[in-house]
């Protein structure tokens, strides 16, 4: 074991992976040399070479589009897109060719790309360097979405994602690449090695994709989350004094329901919150799913707690934000319902 | 003051009702332009993107430093394979006409470029077809009952029932699944021989566009990427003059040519005669020796003329004149390697007579055997439960259930 932020975590899974499958390669802006403007891959080229950590063109779409080339000629090829608020210009080949060549030739042509976006604000990053566009990708059919909460998950579901034959959109919370981070960026950052999913193997270990993790349990109230949220979602029920599960969902696609349903049928209440704009944001889903499953043993309405439905705006970044007054907001508003 | 801003908007030559005017277009004679060097500078073969390669003269004779090394057998099963190609469109079209199929999209008057590169590549390059690039697949091998049964969705579909007609794929021959988004494949070939570059092998990948695609963004990412990293790979533009009513002049190819689209990065671009098939064999020989040994990418503009509809739900009537394919200055492939071949003593009308109605029996034989897979109105019909595979590779929990929904669903209403 060892201590290892978020980024140290990708690395060392990338590291792992490059070591073990010489199929694996990355590709991406600044990846090379430079090792990745949040380092994620820092050291890489040095030890793998040009040849399999390539430094890419400022044009997503061509870095996704030649990835599914990469990875039709037998290659594993990892994608980095600089920030989730790039990954625009490459949706065209995601939606219509990565997510749906499996399909579309019988089962005959894939291409096992994996695409890694740092997203999620809280980094003074504004309305193009902090978005959390995830529901968008869940909406496709052919692709599977991720998004780790700590270091020892984001090791273990990037080797999953990977090493899948399916494509996989993995997201980055950005703003928990150093450490874990509760809402309040008044309070002084705590590092990763405070918290025990800072504690990482050195080695080769993996998540499956398609589980999601019961951070804590309790007895009051279920709350669905993941990223950041995770975090924000812990702090504020330690703060309500109430005993509630809290639910990382971690692979948003495929969606582990039998977790969720144990925990809304065990509590009967259930949050929902993320950082993403509430209306279609992926907590849509997430309560459709809960009041399919669940409407029974449900006490009280599901209440989401998003970004509001605006752009992420630099200046007011903290009250769009969905920090832990909103949720607890939420939660007196669930806890209060008869 | 007087404003001398203006919007142009670019008008195609004729109209319906008016004479067909192909005075845009720039020839070059026969046989004028001169082969560089495989590993000639980009920068000193720039006059190739801007000239038009031509081997066979107007009399069907070959000429120049272009004139490839086919041996007569070759040129006959070429002929063979774009005259089957031309017998199976017709033979589609007239299926979709007659309600058998939802669509279809000919090839008429581009046969060359397909029978003439894919005969000039190795059969493991690897190729990123457009829809309209049907001969590519007939001269791989892709036999004429698995291409009929694509098109009719049925029980022996490659495709599983899940894409429209015309979009094969064929993973033993090497052939990507054709999309309908257009010039998606242009970053997946050029991805796919970095691929092979990184593997250290030397299979080159080669894709098609049409002049209209070459205004997407995918095209300038697949040439900047492949100058970038000097894959191994063809870029091949099939201009046909029009992209269903929308003349090239509206994907920019009033003022400069297509073949001219990667100077700026360094991509030697070659412009030639889409219907000469020596012209269109020997430039694309060029290139693959170019790319096998290590030069890099290489574009090529087809100057060539759709004939037919752009698909079966298009009335080209509507928006060009009727009679503008017979005016076209490079005339028909079919028949200018008919004459190239009959004049050289190598083939008369009478075997063309005949080959044509050996072709249209062997189509006939095919198609039979097709329906028998199952049609759009009788069985044998495909599995419904297989609608939910193969969007992931293992079938995941969910999609059992709704396929079990679906499966009782049909049993009540039956």
């Amino acid at each position: 074991m060892s201590q290892m932020n978020m980024i140290q975590a990708i690395n060392s899974a990338l590291d792992v992976l490059m070591e073990k499958d010489p199929t694996v390669i990355i590709l991406g802006q600044d990846v090379g040399y430079f090792g990745g403007v949040f380092r994620c891959t820092d050291g890489l080229q040095k030890k793998y070479g040009e040849h399999r950590v390539i430094d890419a063109p400022i044009a997503e779409g061509g870095i996704i589009g030649s990835a599914i080339g990469i990875g039709v000629n037998g290659l594993r090829p990892v994608a980095e897109i600089q920030f989730a608020d790039y990954i625009y210009p490459g949706l065209d080949q995601i939606i219509s060719e990565l997510a749906r060549l499996r399909y579309r030739s019988g089962g005959e042509y894939f291409s096992p790309v994996t695409i890694r976006a740092p997203c999620g604000g809280g980094i003074r990053g504004g309305q193009t360097h902090s978005q959390s566009p995830e529901a968008l990708f869940t909406h496709l059919c052919g692709i599977k979405t991720v998004m780790p909460s700590t270091p020892y998950d984001a090791k273990g579901l990037l080797i999953s994602a990977i090493e899948s034959n399916d494509p996989v959109v993995f997201f980055e919370p950005k703003r928990i690449y150093n450490g874990p981070f509760d809402g309040d960026p008044n309070k002084p950052s705590i590092p990763w090695s405070k918290h025990p999913a800072g504690e990482v193997p050195k080695g080769y270990y993996s998540i499956p994709l398609g589980k999601a993790n019961l951070v804590q349990e309790g007895t009051e109230l279920s709350i669905i989350t993941y990223g950041t949220m995770v975090h924000v979602a812990q702090a504020a029920v330690n703060q309500a004094g109430i005993s509630a599960d809290i639910i990382d969902v971690r692979s948003l696609v495929p969606l582990d329901v039998d977790t969720l349903r144990a925990s809304v049928e065990k509590t009967g209440r259930c949050l929902i919150a993320h950082e993403a704009s509430k209306f279609s944001g992926f907590g849509a889903e997430l309560a459709a799913t809960v009041q399919e499953e669940c409407f029974w043993h449900l006490q009280a309405p599901i209440v989401r707690v998003a970004g509001w439905e605006t752009p992420y705006p630099h200046a007011f970044e903290w009250d769009y934000f969905p920090g832990q007054d909103r949720i607890l907001a939420g939660i007196r508003e669930i806890m209060e319902s008869v | 003051m007087t404003w001398k801003s203006r919007l142009h908007i670019p008008h195609p030559s004729a109209r319906p009702g008016e004479a067909p005017d192909f005075s845009y277009l720039s020839l070059s004679e026969a046989g004028a332009v001169a082969q560089p060097a495989v590993d000639a500078p980009a920068s000193e073969i720039e006059f190739l993107a801007h000239e038009l390669v031509r081997v066979l003269d107007d009399d069907g004779i070959a000429r120049g430093p272009w004139i490839p090394d086919l041996t007569p057998g070759q040129l006959l099963e070429a002929q063979r394979l774009m005259l089957l190609t031309r017998q199976y469109d017709d033979r589609m079209h007239r299926m979709q006409r007659q309600g058998k199929i939802t669509f279809f999209m000919q090839s008429l008057g581009e046969e060359a470029v397909s029978i003439g590169q894919g005969m000039a590549l190795e059969p493991d390059d690897m190729l990123f077809p457009a829809y309209r690039n049907q001969g590519l697949f007939i001269l791989r091998n892709t036999s004429l009952v698995d291409l009929m049964c694509q098109c009719l969705s049925n029980t022996r579909d490659m495709c599983k029932g899940r894409q429209m007609p015309v979009m094969y794929h064929n993973v033993k021959g090497k052939l990507f699944s054709v999309s309908g988004n257009l010039a998606t494949q242009y970053p997946h070939a050029v991805g796919w021989a970095m691929a092979s570059a990184i593997k250290g092998e030397d299979h080159i990948s080669a894709a098609w566009v049409g002049d209209g695609s070459t205004a997407e963004a995918d095209f300038h990412h697949a040439l900047t990427f492949a100058a970038v990293y000097q894959a191994p790979v063809i870029l091949n533009v099939v201009n046909n003059q029009w992209a269903i009513s929308t003349y090239q002049g509206f994907a920019g190819g009033e003022r400069r040519a297509f073949a001219a689209r990667g100077l700026g990065l360094g991509i030697p671009g070659i412009r030639v005669d889409g219907n000469d098939l020596l012209a269109v064999y020997a430039v694309t020989r060029w290139a693959a020796e170019r790319a096998r040994s290590g030069g890099g990418p290489t574009l090529i503009e087809h100057v060539t003329y759709r004939g037919g509809p752009h698909s079966t739900s298009d009335d080209p009537s509507r928006y060009r004149p009727k009679d503008e394919w017979q005016a076209f200055p490079l005339g028909d492939p079919v028949k200018r390697l008919k004459q190239h071949l009959v004049n050289a003593g190598h083939w008369s009308e009478e075997q063309h007579t005949a080959l044509i109605a050996e072709l249209k029996e062997t189509i006939i034989t095919a198609w039979k055997e097709a329906i028998t897979y199952g049609t759009m109105t009788d069985g044998p019909s495909l599995d419904i439960s297989e609608m939910f595979d193969d969007v992931y590779e293992e079938l995941p929990d969910y999609l059992v259930r709704q396929r079990q929904q679906l499966i009782e669903l049909k049993g009540r209403r039956s």
